[in-house]
């Protein structure tokens, strides 16, 4: 595998004139926008990576006359700001991504979901949307969009979650099938995507499917915002060619001490240092939704461990045996293992019970509750003993 | 002040009786009065035609719908892993001392809550809070004061 | 079709069977938890998670429509551990008091330990982390938070079948409950009583109150004299808990079982039936001459039928603007029970005060509805405890009765003796039915037009059924209602009541009589019948109450001897002053959560 070095890349947040791209859309025929958008390569930027043009294809050829698009916009992996960031400076775009998207599926709905946390933002992106709703009037789109707000609540992240939320119920992730595509929000065919993979797609249909797909590699196309923080000299929201090592990045972003860097949040990878060389920040190696947090060498990984359980314990939705109890468990096993009131193998069953979470849990939640948990264990198992 | 029924009334004329106004409903009684009473959640399931133990349940699945009485003022540190790092600890403690509560409490003349929350998506510039919707980032002991003094002279 | 196959085993099943039910046709056993027959799919407790092939995570087989060329594995080494695994969590968060539990030996989750978890556990306590209460509010059941394992049938039920949600999921995550409206005691919530969540619960999270001890010390009491009466629907369940088959009817032996147990005299519940018949019928007859020939604006139509206590509470909660349409008529556990502490001490000389009246039930609400304040016309409670038929069951087992090798006897007398169309108020249309046979020869001085009174348009398990009756050549008396078209409606599961009332609340509906039972199939299905209860189990019972039925000498309330006896001797008529003293009662709305 070609290694790559770190490539910044300005395509987000780069100002576009929306009227000429979205011009150019309403005149594209609808299987057209598609194909752009399965040329492009581009995968969802929320963290679980399916690929956006199959899923519009997919809620294209639904029958229902009756179709959503879903902007997720509750972004709440820890570490993750991009999606405010975005919002904050280009809202429009955010907003073009899905009346094209409406185009190309036969939507005439949209539905921002924002996480309440960002609810302050909220005065500027209504007053943006008056705006946007005027253009594509003007052009000619049969397409409106509203909002709707979180309350405080992670999992409402997961797709048929915040369908529920929506729809005035608990953040309660479905049984798939059916999937969203099928039977989303209101029981509708639904495309469900995440604020950059739509401003993404805005730009694939702006600038052509090609340009777009030399950037990256061959499992991960294009670029990606990242939200970095931790113990960097320069934390803040940085757009980068995927594909590149972590220690590239690490080169970049570290402070010089960097032990650790965790990749894709909470619910992410921790790489150590030692394997900062062979690991590529994409599909092929670990993904992520943009969350990259570094921690040097004064940090405790037991404390960074102890602080996602405990995030998990109380934002699982509750609802599946696994991730319900499961989360509690390994809280409470890490608990003692440190206190020394139960053996140090211990960590050996917990290791399994992640293993366990990871297969049978209801939703995306619970099964990747096992990624931190193992990488972090595995990797700084006396740290979490000592 | 108002009466919440009425409030809970004007809510339902704006958002309608479907189940999908029920978080509209819900996040504008917050809005205004901080908290959801028992009699507000009822007044709503009987707006909605839900039972009131629906009402409650799905109130109580969101952290910022509370149920529990809370000021004016809801002040919410994050806990997440960087603002951990990077002095949460320390915030709370100098609003524990100001406000004379601990977390999870309201102060006596009910205008601030002090709770702990997850993620707000400040990472970069921890540590963080919000009171109640507005964000307060890079936070110093000396900062959260200067805040803390603002709000109770708005008052 | 669809064609997959399941641990090497070919097999076509139609689209959208769950890999569940599929395996089940090839008699592979997966086990489930949060599945349960009668309840919307969940597939949140993930103990039938299953292996399919190429599939990078394990699959609910509950959840999960087969699709075509899947090959499932329902035991491979990854199923295995994942198993024990959940498992293991369930026990983690649930205080397994097994020795002590009312559910012990009947506990789905024991069942499933004795399969998957047996030996040294793996996992840390973690009901000590959790300040949980025990609700002990109910006079019906008790709520143990610490043993509920979150599989949310009790929810899907109260929601689902009863349309109630007296209780729903609460919070998220570890903190994750099932609760009432703000936690507040369950007596003081919308909860109807009927114990279908009881009867759900997988463990012991959910049991009815029991009052054997209470009423064992009563037998054994030389001052009391303790009486029992049992509900039509005990005698064709209490079976299923002593080793026979769902639908074997056991009344005879039930009977001796009783009178071994120590009680002075066993009674039939099926005799206040019959009175409830007659009183109810002549309500009815006397509310449509009023309305028909008066044009009295005061008196309600359709007239409900109020022998369910939970629909009771549930129509004061939910349709207040109602209550006069409800019959006035008590139930009859309540009827007996105010008949047995004046009549019955009267004729057999006893001291009102000495007589413990307890009855066996198949229903939770039955224990609330003996506690209300009006049921107290003979001056004490009329009724002192209400058993379930489960609660029987555990007396006969302590009691080391050997029940199948019992010689069956009969009933007591006075008010032991009964009709069939008693016997069918334990299904759903029974009430109906027997008010029917009994108003239709009042009105027209012959039988009801139906084979062998068998009125089957207003039986079988469908949500709400609808029959009408011609009236023609009435007697003398009733004259005004001839040519008329008496239409009647029934509905069982409060879920079908919800919608038959807002049919009626709007003014849709133009019936003239409705029964309504709160229990899905009615009586038979009640909360306090044995566990499981589900749609196979009901229709068994169904069949053998019909059954029952036709066995009997008498068909008819209004044929009952002890009947005809009651109202000579000391009611006088129906509907009489007497009658409505102590038959009779009156409803209370209720708040709205």
């Amino acid at each position: 595998m070609k290694k790559r070095g770190l490539n910044k890349v300005d395509l987000i947040f780069e100002k576009v004139d929306l009227r000429e791209v979205l011009t150019v859309a309403y005149n594209m025929p609808q299987a057209e926008i598609i194909q752009k958008v399965l040329d492009s390569g581009l995968k969802g930027r929320g963290g679980a990576g399916f690929p956006t043009g199959l899923k519009w294809k997919y809620t294209a050829a639904e029958k229902d006359p009756d179709k959503y698009i879903v902007c997720n916009a509750d972004e709440g992996e820890p570490g993750t700001f991009k999606d405010r960031e975005i919002l904050d400076r280009v809202a429009y775009k955010v907003y073009g991504g899905m009346v094209i998207a409406g185009k190309a599926v036969g939507a005439k709905t949209g539905i921002v979901y924002l996480r309440g946390e960002y609810k302050f933002l909220l005065p500027q992106l209504l007053a943006e949307l008056d705006e946007f709703h005027r253009l594509i009037k003007e052009i000619g789109f049969d397409f409106s969009i509203s909002y709707r707000m979180g309350s405080g609540a992670y999992i409402c992240g997961e797709e048929s979650a915040l369908f529920e939320s929506i729809e005035g119920f608990r953040g309660e992730p479905r049984n798939k099938p059916p999937y969203p595509t099928v039977s989303g929000v209101f029981g509708k065919p639904t495309s469900i995507n995440n604020v950059e993979t739509l401003v993404t797609a805005l730009m694939v249909i702006k600038h052509g499917p090609e340009s777009y797909s030399q950037l990256g590699t061959k499992d991960s196309r294009g670029s990606k915002v990242f939200s970095i923080s931790g113990d960097t000299p320069t934390p803040g929201i940085f757009e980068l060619e995927l594909g590149m090592t972590v220690q590239a990045f690490v080169n970049e972003f570290g402070d010089g001490d960097t032990k650790a860097v965790q990749v894709g949040g909470a619910s992410g990878f921790c790489v150590p240092r030692k394997r900062f060389e062979d690991t590529i920040i994409g599909f092929e190696g670990v993904p992520t939704g943009g969350s990259m947090k570094l921690f040097n060498s004064s940090r405790s990984m037991y404390n960074v461990l102890h602080n996602y359980l405990d995030f998990f314990a109380e934002e699982s939705c509750g609802q599946c045996t696994p991730c319900r109890v499961g989360c509690q468990q390994l809280l409470k096993g890490v608990q003692k293992v440190k206190k020394g009131e139960v053996k140090s193998t211990y960590l050996t069953e917990l290791i399994k019970l992640a293993d366990t979470m990871k297969v049978a849990s209801k939703c995306g939640l619970g099964q990747s509750v096992g990624n931190a948990f193992k990488t972090i264990v595995e990797n700084f198992r006396e740290e979490i003993i000592y | 002040m108002y009466q919440l029924g009425n409030l809970v009334k004007e809510l339902t004329e704006k958002h309608g009786r479907s189940r999908e106004s029920l978080m509209p409903i819900l996040q504008g009684v917050v809005e205004r009065h901080s908290y959801l009473t028992d009699e507000a959640m009822v007044e709503i399931a009987n707006q909605l035609d839900i039972s009131a133990a629906e009402v409650y349940g799905t109130a109580s699945f969101y952290t910022f719908l509370d149920t529990k009485e809370r000021g004016k003022y809801v002040i919410r540190v994050c806990k997440t892993i960087t603002c951990a790092m990077k002095g949460k600890n320390e915030i709370l403690e100098t609003l524990e001392d100001m406000l004379k509560v601990k977390v999870g409490e309201t102060t006596a003349d009910k205008q601030f809550s002090l709770l702990e929350t997850n993620c707000i998506g400040w990472c970069h510039k921890a540590p963080a809070m919000l009171i109640n919707e507005m964000p307060y980032t890079e936070l110093t002991p000396e900062k959260v004061v200067e805040i803390i003094k603002s709000y109770m002279q708005k008052k | 079709m669809i064609n997959l196959s399941i641990n090497n085993q070919k097999i076509s099943v139609e689209e959208g069977t769950t890999i569940l039910d599929a395996a089940r046709k090839l008699n592979i056993n997966i086990p489930t938890l949060c599945n349960h027959p009668d309840l919307c799919v969940a597939g949140n407790c993930r103990v039938c998670v299953v292996e399919q092939t190429g599939a990078r995570t394990l699959i609910a087989a509950c959840a999960m429509p087969v699709a075509e060329g899947m090959d499932i594995h329902t035991n491979t080494l990854k199923v295995r551990n994942a198993r024990k695994h959940i498992v293991e969590l369930l026990l983690s968060e649930h205080r397994s008091d097994c020795t002590k539990c009312y559910r012990n030996q009947n506990c789905e989750l024991q069942s499933l330990a004795n399969e998957f978890a047996f030996g040294d556990t793996i996992f840390l306590d973690l009901v000590e982390d959790h300040p949980y209460v025990i609700d002990r509010s109910s006079p019906s059941f008790i709520k143990d938070d610490s043993k509920c394992i979150r599989c949310q049938r009790c929810v899907r039920t109260c929601t689902e079948l009863q349309h109630i949600s007296a209780i729903a999921v609460a919070n998220k995550g570890m903190h994750q409950k099932i609760s009432s409206f703000h936690d507040k005691p369950m007596s003081h919530v919308v909860c109807t009583n009927c114990g279908q969540c009881v009867n759900r619960c997988p463990t012991g999270a959910l049991v009815e109150k029991t009052y054997i001890d209470q009423v064992w010390d009563a037998i054994y009491d030389p001052g009391k004299h303790v009486i029992v009466q049992t509900a039509p629907a005990v005698r064709v369940a209490l079976g299923e808990d002593l080793g026979y088959d769902p639908g074997e009817r056991v009344t005879g032996k039930m009977v001796t079982a009783l009178r071994q147990l120590g009680f002075d005299s066993v009674l039939d519940t099926d005799f206040s039936a019959d009175l409830t018949i007659m009183e109810e019928g002549t309500e009815f007859l006397t509310r449509l001459k009023k309305v028909l020939v008066d044009g009295d604006k005061n008196t309600a139509l359709p007239m409900f039928t109020s022998c369910s206590p939970g629909w009771i509470k549930f129509i004061e909660h939910k349709y207040p603007e109602l209550l006069n349409n409800l019959s006035t008529c008590k139930s009859p556990q309540q009827m007996f029970g105010a008949l047995a502490k004046t009549y019955y001490a009267q004729k057999k000389n006893l001291d009102p005060s000495t007589i413990v009246s307890v009855s066996i039930m198949p229903c939770t609400a039955k224990k609330y509805e003996a506690d209300r304040p009006e049921m107290r016309s003979s001056g004490y409670k009329d009724i002192d405890y209400v058993l379930t038929t489960r609660e029987l069951v555990i007396m006969v087992k302590q009691a080391g009765i050997d029940f199948r090798n019992l010689e069956p006897s009969g009933f007591d007398s006075v008010m032991g003796e009964s009709t069939g169309a008693a016997v069918i108020f334990g299904a759903t249309g029974g009430v109906m039915e027997a008010a029917l046979r009994t108003a239709y020869e009042i009105v027209t001085g012959r039988e009801v037009p139906f084979k062998n009174l068998n009125i089957t348009p207003v039986r079988g398990m469908e949500g709400i059924k609808e029959a009408s009756i011609k009236i023609e050549d009435c007697v003398d008396d009733w004259k005004f209602l001839e040519g008329a078209e008496l239409k009647v409606a029934i509905a069982h599961g409060l879920t079908n009541a919800n919608k038959l009332m807002r049919l009626v609340r709007s003014g849709e509906a133009s019936y003239h009589f409705i029964e309504i039972m709160a229990c899905p199939g009615g009586c038979l299905g009640g909360g306090g019948q044995p566990i499981p209860t589900n749609a196979e189990v009901r229709k068994r019972r169904m069949n053998a109450i019909y059954s029952e039925d036709e066995h009997m000498e008498f068909r008819k309330s209004h044929d009952n001897p002890d009947v005809i006896a009651i109202y000579e001797e000391f009611l006088g008529q129906p509907n009489s002053e007497r009658a409505h003293e102590l038959l009779h009662t009156h409803y209370t709305e209720r708040e709205a959560y």
